[in-house]
């Protein structure tokens, strides 16, 4: 009975609360997933917007990774509790996408703040990528990474490499990982985090090479996926090859890599741009180079696609609340704002304006190697192959891939065999996620 | 039987089993019901569209070559974390049987391992083990052991059984402390009088009089082994290698809450609903009565 009591009291006192403070202004749930330095940006930026207007109040909730975040979101919407913004990273999207009665676009949410939205001064690359086959803008984009290069200088000049000039192609990156190992001057020569999202689906993109069908379900969820071809093929029986004497070391599904790299145990690495912010902390003498590529696939390099997360709003709140949602987009989209994001954190700028003030700056003159992601993600236009990859369970595709490929790495099959049986079991789930 | 309590007043008894039954109603049987019909229904994560479907998930679950699979993996799993950890459990009672001073410290320190978090056991372990920077991963491969949980099945499963069974040893230590305990001690002395050596009473006598302990343990470690492990593998191996370490509880939580296809995971979550229950069914009816504590 006690335990009763107090809940009651409980109760009674959340709802004097929430009833006083709704008097005054209006409450912005948002739900996110940063830890550490990126959590204090969340912070620094929620209370900096309420500081700034008096209508509406931004309440961040850190609800756990990304995908403890996301399951959140989903089982407060089924309770019908839904917070008003929540963080989805980039492989949630598709999940997101296949909601459409669950959110309300942000194109939608911007325009009602009483300004009307305009795409174009956004980041094309990144917009793409959280757009509907028709354009209209899903989710707005808060952190946005894309894969590059990092290698250990010290590596590099015990082993007689070119500290200053990182290997440029995978068949590059491969001899000069040999060289490490046989050299002796590191036990690895190269690692990777994320062997999916940065050894298939940016893969794909940057060497223009089809994922999927649909435009990597850009288009359409019904995808078949097609990254057997013999690119793909070649490209992981070369790291396969690598792995049987340790000049390639696997590190693990997601950025367990970044260890072996920190550790400096492996010269080469490749992994997202927002991982910089540890390579810096730990004080090591490191290089950043674009992604590599192979030059002799027609139209190389192509772009990058972007990682990271977006912000989507829920669907069944009110006209108030939403003109706040828009009122803190808004106060996000700002030129300082964006370039403070950009130039603290790592990740993308989401504005052209932010980039170009980043620029003018002189941050990249002083900060080499930090342009690179963005370059590589707008140097050229996109074609059907390089706007993304979105599935509609690509977790449980990537899940599906990664055990391929540990099994592929262990020895017991081939590239030809890993990739043909990730390619029918991802084509599989996907077809009993749309429902057929 | 026990003596019957009988209240003279006929509310009284339901008013104050009340609040247990309401715990057990809103905590146990509300989601079970839950996870009933979600089994029955083939659903978006969002709950837009659902579709009734009888048994198909379970069709499906059942024939999934993954989830057989995922039941060997149990198997193999449970079976070496109950062999593991109630071996080296019965032997480190016996020994600490036989110290004579300072025997209550050694308990004392024998039950610390229990108080730590699943997780945190996993992450222990993961790092003793880590084959990068794990002190213990060195050894082996000074051993010439070519240690390599993050890719070969076998050291996976290895890892994740230690870990698992390291947690649970306490716990086992401290059944077969209190069964040994009330072993009589003039049976073994009358034993060791007729010559009998120590091998031979602790095979004759002493674990044949554990045997209710024992059993009860294996039961108690089939269902931590079952159920309570998913912290350590979680920790330690994400299931992976390619599957090699999914026990069922993994699957259903892999399933449900990464995949979000929540058809098959409440189906499957049915099924290890079953298996509590039969387990438990077993643990009442031949090892309650049987048990003497200490």
């Amino acid at each position: 009975m006690k335990t009763l009591g107090f809940a009651a009291g409980i109760a009674a006192t959340m709802t004097l609360l929430s009833s006083t403070s709704a008097f005054a202004v209006t409450e912005i749930s948002w739900w996110h997933a940063m830890t550490g330095a990126n959590n204090e940006v969340v912070e620094q930026l929620s209370k900096e917007f309420n500081e700034s207007q008096s209508d509406y109040k931004i309440v961040p909730v850190f609800k756990g990774t990304y995908p403890e975040t996301l399951n959140a979101g989903i089982a407060a919407f089924r309770a019908k509790q839904a917070p008003h913004i929540i963080q989805v990273f980039d492989v949630g999207t598709g999940v997101m996408m296949g909601a459409e009665g669950a959110i309300k676009p942000v194109a939608d949410i911007l325009s009602m703040g009483g300004k009307a939205f305009d795409k174009s001064q956004y980041l094309p690359g990144i917009v793409a990528y959280y757009s509907k086959p028709d354009g209209t803008m899903l989710s707005f984009p808060y952190n946005s990474s894309s894969p590059i290069l990092y290698y250990n200088k010290d590596i590099f000049q015990k082993a007689g490499l070119d500290a200053d000039n990182p290997p440029k192609t995978w068949p590059e990156v491969f001899e000069a990982a040999k060289k490490i190992k046989t050299s002796g001057a590191a036990n690895c020569g190269y690692t990777s985090t994320w062997l999916t999202w940065i050894g298939l689906e940016n893969f794909a993109a940057w060497n223009n090479l089809q994922y999927g069908t649909n435009e990597n379900g850009l288009a359409g969820t019904d995808v078949e996926l097609k990254f057997n071809s013999e690119p793909f093929v070649k490209h992981f029986q070369a790291i396969a090859d690598l792995a049987k004497d340790g000049t390639f070391k696997y590190g693990g599904r997601t950025s367990e890599a970044k260890q072996l790299f920190l550790a400096g145990e492996c010269g080469l690495f490749t992994e997202s741009s927002g991982g910089l912010g540890d390579v810096i902390k730990s004080g090591m003498n490191y290089g950043l180079g674009q992604l590599p590529y192979y030059p002799d696939l027609e139209g190389t390099p192509q772009n990058t696609i972007p990682g990271g997360a977006s912000l989507w709003v829920f669907g069944d709140k009110s006209d108030e609340e939403y003109k706040g949602v828009a009122a803190f987009f808004t106060f996000l989209s700002q030129t300082p704002i964006q370039a403070r994001l950009h130039q603290v954190s790592g990740y993308l700028p989401v504005t052209i304006a932010a980039y170009d003030e980043t620029k003018k700056s002189g941050f990249y003159d002083k900060n080499p190697g930090r342009e690179i992601p963005i370059t590589q993600m707008m140097g050229k236009a996109p074609t059907e192959n390089s706007k993304g990859v979105r599935l509609i369970n690509l977790p449980q595709v990537r899940d599906i891939e990664n055990e391929e490929f540990e099994k592929m790495l262990a020895g017991q099959q081939t590239a030809q065999q890993a990739l043909d049986n990730a390619v029918t079991r991802g084509n599989k789930a996907i077809q009993e996620a749309i429902g057929n | 039987m026990s003596p019957r309590v009988v209240f003279p007043n006929k509310i009284l008894p339901y008013l104050l089993v009340a609040p247990q039954l309401a715990i057990t109603l809103v905590f146990f049987y509300w989601p079970a019901s839950q996870a009933l019909r979600q089994s029955m229904l083939r659903e978006d994560p969002f709950g837009l569209s659902s579709k009734f479907v009888w048994f198909d998930n379970f069709k499906k679950v059942l024939s999934d070559p993954n989830y057989l699979n995922s039941i060997q993996v149990t198997a193999i799993f449970s079976v070496s974390v109950a062999a593991v950890a109630m071996g080296t459990a019965l032997l480190l009672a016996v020994m600490a049987e036989k110290v004579v001073r300072s025997r209550n410290l050694y308990r004392t320190l024998m039950i610390w391992p229990y108080a730590v978090a699943p997780a945190i056991a996993g992450m222990l372990w993961l790092f003793l083990f880590n084959p990068s920077i794990g002190s213990l991963a060195y050894g082996l491969r000074w051993l010439g052991i070519n240690w390599d949980p993050l890719l070969d099945g076998e050291h996976a499963m290895a890892l994740v059984v230690a870990a698992a069974s390291w947690k649970q040893i306490s716990y086992n230590f401290l059944f077969f402390v209190a069964g040994l305990q009330a072993i009589p001690k003039t049976l073994i002395e009358a034993a060791a009088i007729d010559g009998a050596g120590e091998n031979k009473r602790f095979w004759t006598i002493v674990f044949p009089l554990l045997a209710p302990t024992t059993f009860f343990l294996l039961v108690v470690n089939t269902v931590y082994a079952f159920f309570d492990t998913f912290g350590i593998i979680h920790a330690v191996t994400g299931g992976g290698p390619g599957k090699s370490t999914e026990t069922l509880v993994y699957k259903v939580y892999n399933d449900g809450f990464v995949n979000l296809i929540l058809g098959d995971s409440a189906a499957q979550s049915v099924i290890l609903m079953v298996i509590v229950i039969a387990l438990t069914a077993i643990q009442f009816r031949y090892v309650e009565k049987k048990v003497h504590y200490g």
